[in-house]
């Protein structure tokens, strides 16, 4: 029992310390990849596609 | 595959899912013939019934077909319309049900001898027939459809697999046919949203399992390199329900051959796993479900583009990042730890601004076309749906503060927020929707009738707002009655008193509802004449699709 609670605080650790961090950077690099400029023409072209269909 | 080409050969899938479905008659007798109660005997007997009706079709379509539908046509995606012409018919019977049904429990709150003194016929097992039917029949099945109709467009390829189209929509009705009669029958593990039992649960893991198979591969074999946002938003819909339905769902029968099980989550784990459920299936299947057909059905009717792509990136991921942690604001004030709700609360309030960043860019892909709004009476129809979507965005937000919730929480205040987004958002926007794909898969050049349209979209919004306003005076009313103390410091009003007071407002919720159903009606008939009577498309790409049969 006090293994698998060990486990589990090490592992709620990890979470709590890491969990925040990581996905404001990975949300991060979300924004940046939208508003990169050199994307710009694809997300343009992409904006089209419903009309642009055969 | 076809090894030589004077013998016709079973496919695999057909083989395959021929012997399954023969086994599954099988089981069906063994579990009718050990039945511990009626109901699970009921539905042993329809699965039985079903499995046998699959396994003719399988041969009856394995017979008559020649060769497996091609891929393309003369250079062009031979689309695969079947499936989504099936869902889009079901979905259109499941809503006028759904809306019947609301109408009738909303009758019985006015008038509770309507009730009929049946077991069948109490509010409480016709409220999750209601709830299902709307949500999970209706919008199930125009999800399935514009996603199924989105993903081949925009990707150009037909449709990934051969009868996994079909099994995931006639399979997805079963499970509909199973939930709602279980219901009717008093079968129910208790969890809103969630209600349907173990057997019935498991089924809807096969079937979803296969639609995501069937959505993912599509996607893997396009022939369009970028992955059109509405296609994020249907994966983002498709893959959480699945998280969501195996979250909350564990549960161990009393029985193999019973309906009855107990759900694994215990106390307020359980209700905290249950809001964690039932929030998301609002977040994703009735947000990110229909902002994907927001994001396709607007920019094709008003023949734009998508406002800002950019913006729908950011929006897209930012829901998904934040959606999932708002269920605590359904535990205000309860055993839940009040960290928890604080949460909840912190993420409803955030989640405000993705929510207006998928409305803007929905309102504002009409950016030069506003003047079709006053010609169309189907893209006003969408355009008024994300108006809807961001009244009630904004509404529910703040109604997870806990100081306004502990006014609003258990009032007349959560029907009428939830009818909004519910009536407003995800009704119109999925008629609307289904104006646009009904014409376009069954080839037809126009809608019958346009000015049916128009008197669908007034008579509707008529309804929507008797019912909106008439819930939140009434919730409104309720709250404030049931806080109110007198000099002496007891209550003012017992609590029948607070009921008799809501009754008007009851009545008139009926009459909002009962317009909303007439709305319904008059779209039926219009879709039913579009395909019966309306002029053919004289262009016709596709030679093969045009009709409703498993062959497809």
């Amino acid at each position: 029992m006090r293994a698998i609670l060990t486990v589990q605080n090490f592992a709620s650790d990890i979470v709590v310390t890491l969990w925040t961090p990581t996905f404001v950077g990975i949300f991060i690099a979300v924004v940046a990849y939208a508003l990169w400029p050199r994307n710009k023409s694809t997300f343009d072209a992409a904006a089209r596609l419903p009309l642009s269909e055969d | 595959m076809q090894p030589n080409n004077d013998v016709k050969w079973m496919t695999a899938g057909e083989s395959g899912l021929a012997g399954l479905f023969t086994l599954a008659v099988f089981l069906c007798i063994i579990a009718v013939a050990k039945a511990e109660d009626a109901p699970f005997a009921f539905h042993a007997t329809l699965a039985g019934f079903a499995s046998l009706a699959a396994v003719f079709a399988i041969f009856n379509r394995y017979f008559d077909r020649a060769s497996l539908p091609p891929q393309e046509i003369n250079g062009r995606p031979n689309y695969n319309f079947g499936p989504i012409k099936f869902a889009s018919f079901m979905a259109m019977f499941w809503g006028i049900a759904g809306f019947t049904v609301g109408l009738l429990i909303a009758l019985q709150l006015a008038w509770p001898a309507l009730n009929f003194d049946l077991p069948w016929t109490t509010f409480g097992r016709l409220r999750p027939l209601h709830t299902s039917a709307v949500v999970f029949a209706f919008g199930g099945n125009v999800l399935l459809a514009t996603s199924f109709y989105v993903v081949q467009k925009t990707c150009r390829v037909r449709l990934a697999g051969d009868l996994a189209p079909w099994f995931v929509v006639l399979g997805y009705n079963f499970f509909i046919l199973i939930a709602g009669t279980g219901y009717l029958l008093g079968v129910t593990q208790s969890k809103e949203y969630a209600e349907p039992e173990w057997y019935a649960d498991l089924w809807l893991t096969i079937v979803w399992v296969t639609y995501l198979l069937v959505f993912l591969l599509t996607l893997v074999k396009r022939k369009e390199p970028h992955i059109f946002v509405a296609n994020w938003f249907y994966l983002a819909f498709i893959v959480t329900i699945a998280v969501l339905h195996l979250g909350n769902n564990p549960a161990l029968p009393v029985s193999v051959f019973g309906s009855k099980s107990y759900v694994a989550w215990g106390g307020v784990q359980d209700a905290m796993f249950q809001w964690w459920y039932g929030h998301n299936a609002v977040g994703f299947f009735l947000t990110a479900g229909f902002l994907a057909i927001m994001y396709y059905f607007i920019p094709k009717r008003a023949e734009r583009p998508v406002y800002s792509y950019r913006l729908s990136i950011v929006h897209f991921w930012a829901i998904i990042f934040l959606y999932i942690w708002a269920g605590p604001h359904h535990l205000h004030y309860t055993a839940l730890p009040d960290w928890a709700q604080t949460l909840g609360m912190t993420f409803s309030i955030m989640l405000w601004m993705p929510s207006w960043g998928g409305m803007i860019n929905g309102l504002m892909t009409l950016s030069g076309a506003w003047d079709k709004l006053r010609t169309d009476p189907v893209l006003r129809m969408l355009v008024v749906s994300v108006a809807f979507y961001g009244m009630a965005t904004f509404e529910g937000p703040l109604m997870s503060i806990k100081v306004v919730n502990s006014l609003s929480h258990y009032t007349d205040w959560t029907i009428g927020h939830v009818h909004s987004g519910a009536l407003g958002w995800v009704g119109f926007v999925s008629f609307g929707a289904l104006y646009c794909l009904v014409p376009w898969i069954w080839q037809r050049k126009e809608l019958y009738s346009l000015r049916l349209v128009n008197w669908h979209f007034w008579v509707a919004t008529i309804g929507i707002v008797l019912y909106i306003s008439a819930m939140w005076v009434s919730g409104i009313l309720q709250g404030l009655m049931w806080r109110a103390y007198t000099s002496l410091g007891f209550l003012e009003y017992s609590f029948i008193e607070s009921v008799e007071a809501m009754h008007p407002f009851y009545i008139i919720r009926a009459l909002g509802g009962g317009l909303f159903l007439v709305g319904a009606l008059i779209m039926a008939f219009n879709l039913w004449m579009t395909v019966r009577v309306g002029e053919a498309e004289s262009e016709v790409p596709l030679s093969s699709g045009a009709t409703l049969q498993a062959a497809e």
